[in-house]
């Protein structure tokens, strides 16, 4: 970002415009369409350019839901999600949404005004260190002094964000710099150098000696991660898959990525994983792990992790490469790009008996027994979303929040397309849903976006339903309400002796909460009642909260406790939900 | 067990604080860092030396790599390289105990490089081991060190594939305890996938 262009003759494409102009029509440029954001004094140069803009603003109610809003809309849409804010508390409000989008490698820019470059570093009002603040939760952030280096910071944020490895980009401009007018040639500001991605030495024997292990495996299993979504490679996993007959497990980020009612899908893998699904693992004697980074919720104890089985990890991040589970074979690329130059390596195998092994071991099935219970007057979360799965044919795009519903909805909403469960996975941060929801609704208007959240994290964020009566969302919103901060009980439950320290909540009728703000509602405590609940909900044309009154201390099952081997499941006790509600 | 890298950034503000919190992050102590121009115009060649596990290598490297503001790193640990330190040493010695110190500063080919009435100022360059030995010796002969200050580790390949990290791995031994099966697909464009 030099003087140079100063000096050089302003092209036919070239226009005087000042730093807020820039900032908007970069966006532009980049095809944004959509941004989020909440004004302020260090930012209202550019709000004041606003207009003049082809954009939509939607005012948020707190950063925080700004930068999830950003996060929804990504993960909803594959598209790069903007949220902008003003400087000091403005910015630091973002913290949350920024580190929870870099935990899940999510694309987002987000952009904050700043106090003048004059001042900077004088504790001037409302100036704080963000880019300071924000390195380690960020892909990369940018100090922005001059209006001239507006559009090539812009620019590269987007890039950055969006390649390689996906993640947030924050963008801190400072007032003088959006005050101040500069010369604006969109195609002029285009990187010109950028690595999009890291590289070892190339060694051409890997992709044989990975198609020799899965040749040669007896009993494989594919770990599908968010990187098979971010790389769109859908299509060359069911491939690998069904060509060679393995069984796909997958990780909380990575369902949908391969559909759930293929025969060849187990569900997802870890602490909350089924258990055939964990057993299958640990007997595997090949793990093709495509996407995903071993996470500690995902393996359980190292030390007994999958213990016979050879690993070959495909990664675009070579960072993640025996960070926690030592492989024998590393791709490191695309996801996508290494499948299709893997896939010609392999040929079809015909018969696989470790298919029918698996298939006989789910007839240990936690879901199916639940599914199974008769309707005794008493409402499980269960019952609720899959019930919810019912009426919506599967085909909604699910916002969850972090908690037991969070788990619930990953055992009980069979998710066939890629894209449609948005979640908080590596940071899991509560008081996402609601947000993440309305930014997955704008992006993709025409999709059905439902909300499943707890009592508690749906309190962090509720503010953000005037968020939805102005806008006028039609979303709609399933709280899952116990009374509790649930996993918090149940860990209290199971680890500290039922010592239910501050994990009782108080909540407000949600519903009168929804009519406060204009949105409809309804309050449902039995299982007769999900169904015209639900269908009320669709009916409308307009956002519409149910309140579900369910099992207080109901527990999320099969559990691997925190340091356990994966094998080693808290398992539900026969007739759990009878012994429950007699309990209560 | 010692890490060297090397790695060329863009000399822009804040990449130091990038580089170092990184290792802060990895909770990595830095031995020595040295940071100054490189060949390159806008880019600057830092030397890290860090403590860590022997595994931990490929790890802070690949990490490093990660960082916008790094264009390329090379681990030295296991290749041919000549590496170099510089230390200005202060030690306290008047007219009737200078000579000896003379003698030393002429055994370690070092140099004097001010003289005061009641100090002395010593430059030597060289492996770490004999900036140690140097300060070693001044210490046993009951000379007083005043102040000390060094540079920290440089390091560079020898032969004539100098910065050229890509080039250069492939040469490299894979440290121990590492993947050797490992293959790497460029992107085919620029850009991901994931905005179309």
């Amino acid at each position: 970002m030099s003087n140079s262009s100063q000096n050089d003759s302003p092209s036919p494409n070239t226009t005087r415009l000042t730093g807020s102009e820039i900032v908007w029509a970069t966006l532009v440029g980049e095809g944004v369409s959509d941004v989020f954001g909440y004004p302020g004094g260090a930012i209202l140069p550019v709000y004041d350019a606003m207009r003049k803009f082809p954009i939509r603003h939607i005012l948020v109610r707190h950063e925080q839901g700004a930068t999830h809003m950003a996060d929804g809309y990504a993960r909803a849409s594959g598209r790069v999600g903007v949220a902008l804010a003003t400087s000091g508390p403005g910015a630091t409000n973002m913290v949350t949404g920024l580190a929870t989008a870099m935990m899940d490698s999510v694309p987002i820019v987000c952009i904050t005004g700043q106090v003048s470059s004059k001042v900077l570093g004088s504790d001037a009002f409302q100036e704080v260190d963000i880019t300071g603040i924000t390195l380690p939760i960020t892909k990369h952030n940018y100090l922005v002094t001059r209006a001239e280096d507006i559009a090539p910071a812009l620019r590269e944020a987007f890039l950055v964000a969006r390649s390689g490895r996906p993640g947030p980009v924050l963008v801190d401009i400072t007032k003088d710099a959006q005050q101040a007018y500069a010369e604006f040639n969109f195609d002029a500001a285009a990187p010109k150098a950028y690595r999009p991605h890291p590289m070892r030495g190339a060694n051409a024997d890997s992709i044989t000696d990975a198609a020799k292990l899965i040749r040669e495996a007896k009993r494989p299993v594919i770990l599908a991660g968010h990187g098979i979504i971010q790389s769109e490679a859908y299509e060359q996993v069911r491939t690998l898959a069904e060509r060679m007959k393995i069984p796909v497990a997958s990780t909380l980020l990575g369902l949908g990525c391969f559909p759930a009612s293929h025969a060849l899908s187990l569900g997802m893998m870890g602490m909350h994983g089924e258990a055939w699904v964990n057993e299958a693992i640990q007997k595997a004697d090949l793990l093709i792990a495509c996407g995903m980074r071993f996470d500690d919720r995902v393996t359980g104890t190292l030390a007994t992790y999958a213990p016979n089985a050879k690993k070959i990890h495909i990664e675009i991040d070579p960072a993640e490469i025996n960070k926690n589970v030592k492989v024998d074979v590393a791709l490191i690329g695309d996801l996508k790009q290494v499948l299709e130059i893997l896939l010609p390596h392999l040929s079809t195998r015909t018969s696989s008996p470790w298919l029918r092994e698996i298939n006989e071991s789910k007839g240990e099935c936690a879901v199916r027994d639940i599914k199974n219970l008769p309707d005794n007057g008493h409402l499980y979360a269960a019952h609720v979303i899959n019930d919810l799965w019912n009426a919506t044919d599967g085909k909604a795009i699910v916002v969850t929040d972090v908690g037991q519903h969070q788990m619930w909805e990953a055992q009980y909403y069979k998710h066939d397309q890629p894209r449609t469960l948005i979640t908080s996975g590596g940071l899991g941060t509560m008081g996402f849903a609601l947000p993440a929801a309305i930014g997955a609704k704008i992006a993709c208007p025409e999709k059905e976006v439902w909300v499943i959240a707890g009592d508690g994290g749906f309190q962090m964020t509720a503010p953000e339903l005037s968020t939805i009566a102005q806008e006028n969302l039609d979303l709609n919103i399933a709280i899952i309400n116990n009374g509790f901060l649930g996993m918090v009980r149940q860990w209290q439950e199971f680890i500290y002796d039922k010592n239910y320290a501050s994990s009782p909540i108080l909540s407000p009728d949600f519903v009168k909460l929804a009519d406060a703000h204009g949105i409809a509602g309804a309050t449902v405590s039995t299982r007769s009642e999900v169904e015209s609940a639900v269908k009320s909900a669709r009916a409308s044309r307009a956002p519409f909260l149910i309140n579900f009154l369910v099992e207080k201390e109901d527990s999320v099952y099969p559990m691997v406790a925190a340091g356990a081997a994966l094998h080693e499941m808290i398992r539900r006790p026969d007739n759990p939900m009878i012994e429950t509600a007699e309990d209560a | 067990m010692l890490h060297t890298f090397v790695a060329l950034v863009e000399d822009k503000p804040g990449v130091l604080t990038r580089v170092s919190s990184l290792f802060r992050r990895l909770n990595v102590n830095i031995v020595s860092l040295t940071v100054g121009r490189s060949e390159r115009p806008g880019v600057s060649r830092m030397t890290i030396v860090a403590h860590s596990s022997t595994s931990a290598g490929h790890r802070i490297m690949a990490s490093l790599y990660k960082l916008e503001n790094v264009l390329e790193v090379d681990d030295m640990d296991q290749v041919a390289n000549v590496s170099r330190e510089l230390a200005l040493i202060k030690v306290g010695a008047t007219p009737k105990t200078r000579s000896h110190i003379f003698e030393l500063v002429e055994v370690f080919r070092a140099r004097i490089v001010d003289l005061a009435p009641e100090s002395l100022m010593i430059e030597i360059t060289g492996v770490e081991s004999k900036i140690e030995g140097l300060i070693q010796v001044l210490i046993e002969s009951g000379d007083p060190i005043l102040e000390v200050s060094r540079t920290g580790r440089m390091v560079m390949r020898r032969g004539h594939h100098t910065s050229r990290v890509l080039e250069a791995m492939r040469v490299a031994a894979e440290p121990e305890g590492e993947t050797k099966n490992t293959a790497v697909f460029d992107l085919v464009e620029e850009e991901s996938n994931f905005q179309k």
